[in-house]
């Protein structure tokens, strides 16, 4: 992997068994591929896709994956370090991996991540209109930004359409290309017998 | 894609201009049920017009709190987007303001149908992450915890799967053997569904006298449940039809999709962490693991009964190899001194209160430890940065991730049959949302 790769490969850990490679954030893609691909590697297991933020403010925030492969039993651990200060981006491994879709969904939820790539890069455990941040970033507080007073006072603005993804909604719009008479019998609830 | 047709009666006959039959409408005209007869204008052509439902969260099928937006054509699904975040709770925040013993009773709640196993495999994580082996009672017996909290997730699974689908009795007897595991497990740690039963570097407690004797019963007389349950369901036609062809995911995306245990060995890729990745000695233990071939929510029933009893033998073997010996290391760094010493002697005392209020510090480092859970490979990432707490704690789910390719596996299918295959996945939703 150094030699195929050279510059892009950082640091190699070996910890308690653990192989721990870090790259540069911008070859991440290019370099899962081929180990996915490469016969004599063969990581066609995406076990996990998180992030580590330390409690020193000055070290770097770590988006890490854990690779496996099946048919050699080995386990690889990739992280890339992202500098405070620098643009939270990282590649998406989807293309090789689906199992990434909402591992890293939650990994932008969680942190803030922007993975370039994703399909569908939207909020996953909290609602699409939450406001307060980055849960699992350290600067955010264990118990929320807001006052309960002002959490509820969110809560009852809300607009339950938020929860509905624009596809969702687009969905709903076909009711507008219904014939008017059905649309009106529609929107007035009543229910013709069966 | 597949399609059922059903046919209507029709309360009165008629046709339309296209020569179709029309559906007339009842109306009740002053006690007295009369036709009545439709406008000229006729409904407009139904086919290909698209239906939005949604399913859940407050839906006894979803097994929790699972949102699923469906979009239908007639009775087919067309698309799933699911929603899933009504349950999270932040555990891996929580965590990471918690020392390690702390945590413990925060896996009892993530996937609350198998704490011992979580419970074991936190414990794992931590000590590798403390670098400590523990003694070999204490192996034996995380063995025979993990054993039995499979069987008891599998149990709870296969009553609600069968309630789901329309099989009422397999749910009575399955919840009575799993009474039979509560039993145990409160003669052993004094709580049934909230065990906490490990702690860092052994046990929380030893099992008391002659408990092995009500272990060794329900070996014996468990599979015969299990038999009973195979009579019920495995040719039962109804089950068959019920579960044949729904969900279907090939070896390469069930790979693919990062899908793991039951799902992905019922599509036929042998991986189980037991085996591939042995932790606490489960090489030397003799048990098969099941695969089967067609990867549908038949395969998953049938790879997940045979489980049930590769774990029995699992449990065989455990009570007869039990050694005896301490079930803590003797360690002071992070056990607790025995009670009547803290309470006795000075010194202890000291150390009792150093380890209770500042905790046991881990050197800096990482780990993350996989163990094979009911619903497939539960991985505990841990980062420690040399205080008492975790700089970060991290739950790889594998329900979340087995959820994440229901679209794939429902897309196509009947609404009727999104019940099964959502119920195939063996989901708990405290572990997906967390």
């Amino acid at each position: 992997m150094r030699v195929k790769f050279g510059a892009a490969i950082e640091r190699v850990d070996v910890v308690w068994g653990e192989t721990t490679v870090y790259l540069k954030g911008d070859r991440v893609l290019e370099i899962v591929q081929w180990l996915h691909d490469d016969p004599a590697h063969q990581y066609n297991y995406l076990s996990d896709v998180t992030a580590v933020e330390h409690r020193d403010a000055d070290q770097p925030l770590e988006v890490v994956w854990h690779l496996r492969s099946l048919p050699f039993r080995r386990f690889l651990r990739l992280k890339t370090l992202i500098q405070k200060g620098e643009k939270l981006e990282v590649d998406s491994v989807w293309p090789v991996y689906k199992g990434a879709d909402w591992l890293e969904r939650e990994a932008y939820d969680m942190f803030g991540i922007n993975f370039r790539g994703h399909p569908d890069m939207r909020r996953i455990l909290m609602w699409e209109s939450y406001k307060e941040g980055y849960p699992l970033r350290k600067d955010f507080p264990l118990r929320g930004r807001f006052s309960r007073s002002e959490q509820l006072r969110q809560a009852l603005d809300q607009d339950p359409e938020a929860r509905y993804s624009m596809e969702e909604l687009s969905v709903a719009d076909a009711f507008q290309d219904l014939p008017p008479d059905m649309r009106e019998r529609l929107a007035s609830g009543d229910t013709p017998g069966e | 894609m597949r399609r059922r047709t059903v046919e209507y009666e029709l309360s009165t006959t008629g046709l339309d201009a296209q020569g179709r039959p029309r559906r007339v409408p009842l109306v009740t005209d002053g006690g007295t049920a009369v036709a009545f007869e439709p406008p000229p204008s006729v409904e407009p052509e139904l086919e290909g017009e698209h239906m939005l439902i949604n399913l859940g969260p407050q839906h006894p099928a979803t097994h929790g709190v699972l949102r699923l937006v469906l979009e239908l054509d007639g009775e087919t699904v067309v698309r799933c987007i699911p929603h899933v975040g009504y349950l999270h709770c932040g555990f891996e925040k929580i965590g990471e303001y918690r020392q390690y013993n702390q945590i413990i009773p925060w896996t009892d709640r993530e996937d609350y149908l198998n704490s011992p196993g979580n419970n074991v495999a936190f414990a794992l994580g931590a000590e590798r992450l403390f670098g400590i082996e523990i003694t070999e009672r204490c192996k034996v017996l995380r063995v025979i915890a993990a054993e039995l909290s499979r069987i008891m997730s599998h149990l709870v699974w296969l009553g609600t799967t069968c309630i789901d689908i329309g099989a009422f009795t397999p749910f009575l007897w399955s919840f009575q053997e799993r009474e039979n595991i509560y039993k145990l497990l409160e003669d052993w740690i004094g709580a049934r569904l909230t065990t906490s039963l490990t702690r860092v570097g052994g046990m929380g407690a030893d099992i008391p006298a002659g408990w092995t004797q009500g272990l060794n019963n329900f070996i014996r007389t468990f599979p015969k449940t299990i038999d009973e349950v195979d009579r019920m369901l495995t040719r039962n036609a109804i089950w068959v039809g019920r579960t044949v062809g729904l969900g279907v995911m090939t070896p390469e995306e069930a790979v693919n999709y990062g899908l793991s245990g039951p799902m992905l060995r019922a599509s036929g890729v042998a991986y189980d962490v037991r085996r591939d990745f042995p932790y606490l000695d489960y090489e030397t233990y003799d048990f098969d693991v099941p695969v089967s071939t067609h990867g549908d929510v038949y395969d998953r029933y049938l790879v997940r009964m045979e489980e049930m009893r590769q774990s029995v033998r699992i449990l065989q073997q455990a009570s007869a190899r039990l050694p005896d010996g301490p079930i803590n290391i003797d360690d002071p760094r992070v056990i607790l001194p025995p009670k009547n010493k803290a309470m006795n002697e000075m010194e202890s005392m000291i150390h009792h209160f150093k380890l209770v209020m500042e905790g046991p510090r881990p050197p800096i480092g990482e780990a993350y430890v996989a163990v094979e859970s009911p619903k497939g490979e539960k991985g505990y990432y841990m980062v420690s940065d040399g205080t008492s707490k975790p700089a970060r704690w991290r739950i790889r789910p594998p329900s979340f991730v087995n959820l994440s390719a229901i679209p794939k596996m429902v897309e196509g299918h009947l609404l009727s049959d999104v019940i099964a295959i959502n119920a195939s996945i063996d989901i708990v939703m405290g572990e997906i949302d967390r």
